[in-house]
């Protein structure tokens, strides 16, 4: 099953009454794969991903999310899916440990699985002995990294990320990073935007979304041969000017 | 139900790790309760006055003594002209003074009648009608004493024998802190969560909205029912207001007056974008309001027509009327049941109005 496709999207049309944010996309996402979602801001890219995680539903067309339709299944798919935004990554006045198990309580998971796997990442973060600490003692780069342990914490077959390392050093993304291709070979596949190019460069495919369409889905390298640059920036460049 | 409850447990850790949160849920209340109390009585005790005698007989002697013997007043100064009322206002803090024309008691003896000034300082309007009252009185009775004659009205104040102000205030305090704990507090710990982004990471994930925003509102049911036993205990243990009414139905209707606020803290959540809009929202739609027309400090029956009207909109008014009844009056649900249905009425309104506005959100 190498190939088994975690998003199927078809015809995807989003209208706010007479402004249209989504025109029709079409693409899938296979099983373990990483998938960059890029545009300028605006594009569209947003209301396609909130579409996704059922935050909102399409005016038409087919989303099957895990699959499961999100309109008719929203709750299915909700429990498939992890989420995590730059904008919010934890409860600041909880603690680690208390942030931890309020999702995964919320995402089902029993004690025994919680508490196994739960220490488990920690320990790979080496936060275990500091499980304890508020969130809000913990740096910007850790609690991003710990953030995305969370939304992997009850084993989603889809993880969004939205723009997750808006704001974090070099180092930490790097590292950050090496989270996500961790989890991707365990099998998690990773939906991701950013406004990073050389992230771009780190998925396996990319689309670029320019005014509500999909105007490039390929891989980094031969979305450079097309366009006949020699960096993502410049392919990014050449179609969201 | 895991779910819920672990949303109650978060919301808990947010109210216990918030030093603010808790002043404003536990000490505020109490402080309220015990300024109102203690503090802004319209009751007037030890007013200090002075005499100005000009007989200086048995009679008026005999009279000053009476209005000593009251708890009201406390003479400060003994005039002995015209010339020193004024500066005894001024100077000292004498609230009135009493002046006895010459041959009081000779005048009094032989026409029956015999002058006596009270001179206020009505730059405490209030203050003064209330010293003037208490002194007219003390007067009258020694003369319907001395002749019984004429027309003796006795008056006797129901519900509230000794006229307390305090008894008036409870029901008043009870609405504005449930107000600003349920309605307030819920709105800004809802948009809070909207500010930070974490709305939305709850939305996505299997929490059902309704699951979010009753494990919202669960710790400040819970607080609320707090804050209203400690409000009836303090209010009959230490300043002695009863509840003559049925407890357990003045229990019921606090709890529905606590949950209009929270669907009112709803709907103000839906509609405010951020914490600050939200306190100003609950402040000025709620707070100002329940204090200026809800009956709590003005009698509604002096207010204009028109703010007559817009009182009837105001819930807290309604409530007020209801503990009024339950606590000094000893009503039961048949005397009450008119504004109970009216309570009931404005929550399915704000409860409608928030999930219309909700719904259309989740829309976008």
């Amino acid at each position: 099953m190498e190939n088994e496709q975690v998003i199927i999207v078809r015809d995807l049309v989003k209208k706010f009454g007479d402004f249209t944010a989504n025109a029709g996309l079409n693409f899938h996402v296979d099983k373990g794969e990483i998938f960059g979602f890029l545009g300028a801001n605006g594009a569209g890219k947003t209301t396609a991903m909130r579409i996704l995680c059922g935050l909102s539903s399409p005016t038409s067309g087919l989303v099957e999310v895990a699959g499961y339709n999100v309109k008719t299944h929203a709750e299915e798919v909700k429990k498939r899916i992890g989420y995590m935004s730059q904008k919010f990554s934890l409860f600041e006045d909880l603690t680690i440990w208390e942030n931890m198990r309020f999702f995964s309580t919320v995402y089902g998971m029993n004690k025994t699985a919680f508490k196994e796997r739960g220490e488990m990442l920690l320990r790979k973060l080496e936060l275990f002995e500091k499980r304890n600490r508020l969130v809000s003692t913990l740096s910007l780069g850790w609690k991003q990294k710990l953030a995305f342990t969370v939304a992997i914490l009850h084993e989603p077959s889809i993880v969004f990320l939205d723009e997750p390392t808006g704001g974090v050093d070099p180092i930490t993304r790097r590292q950050f990073w090496e989270m996500i291709y961790e989890a991707a070979d365990n099998g998690i596949t990773v939906f991701v935007t950013t406004h990073y190019m050389d992230e771009a460069e780190y998925c396996n495919r990319v689309t670029i979304m320019v005014d509500g369409r999909i105007d490039a889905l390929d891989t980094p390298a031969k979305l450079k041969e097309k366009y006949q640059v020699n960096s993502m920036n410049d392919v990014f460049l050449a179609l969201a000017r | 139900m895991n779910r819920f409850l672990a949303f109650v447990k978060k919301e808990f850790l947010h109210i216990f790790r918030d030093v603010r949160t808790m002043m404003i849920l536990f000490i505020m209340p109490i402080a309220q309760i015990l300024i109102f109390g203690f503090a802004i009585t319209t009751e007037i005790k030890n007013a200090s006055i002075a005499i100005l005698d000009k007989s200086k007989d048995e009679v008026t002697r005999e009279l000053t003594q009476k209005l000593l013997a009251s708890d009201y007043y406390t003479v400060s100064d003994y005039l002995s002209s015209e010339a020193e009322i004024e500066s005894s206002f001024t100077k000292g803090r004498n609230k009135m003074v009493v002046v006895y024309e010459p041959q009081f008691a000779q005048n009094y003896e032989k026409n029956g009648v015999a002058k006596v000034q009270l001179l206020c300082d009505a730059s405490d309007p209030n203050t003064a009608r209330i010293l003037s009252q208490y002194a007219t009185g003390i007067f009258a009775s020694y003369g319907e004493m001395a002749q019984s004659n004429g027309i003796q009205a006795e008056v006797r104040m129901y519900y509230n024998e000794n006229l307390d102000g305090f008894y008036m205030s409870i029901p008043g305090i009870m609405a504005m802190i449930l107000m600003l704990v349920s309605a307030m507090m819920t709105s800004i710990s809802i948009t809070r969560e909207k500010e930070l982004g974490s709305m939305e990471v709850l939305l996505i994930s299997p929490l059902k909205p309704i699951q979010i925003i009753f494990g919202k509102v669960t710790p400040y049911i819970l607080m609320a029912i707090v804050n209203i036993l400690s409000i009836l205990a303090l209010s009959y243990w230490v300043f002695n207001v009863p509840v003559k009414g049925s407890m357990a139905l003045l229990l019921f209707e606090c709890i529905l007056f606590t949950v209009l606020a929270l669907s009112l803290g709803i709907l103000i959540s839906t509609v405010a974008k951020n914490q600050m809009v939200a306190m100003f929202m609950s402040l000025f739609a709620l707070m100002l309001p329940v204090i200026l027309l809800s009956g709590f400090i003005f009698p509604i029956d002096n207010m204009p027509l028109v703010l007559q009207w817009l009182s009837n909109i105001i819930p807290p008014k309604w409530f007020i009327i209801i503990v009024k009844t339950i606590m000094l009056k000893g009503g039961g649900l048949a005397h009450v049941w008119k504004e109970t249905l009216i309570l009931v009425a404005f929550i399915v309104v704000f409860v409608g109005l928030s999930v219309k506005k909700f719904n259309v959100r989740l829309q976008d």
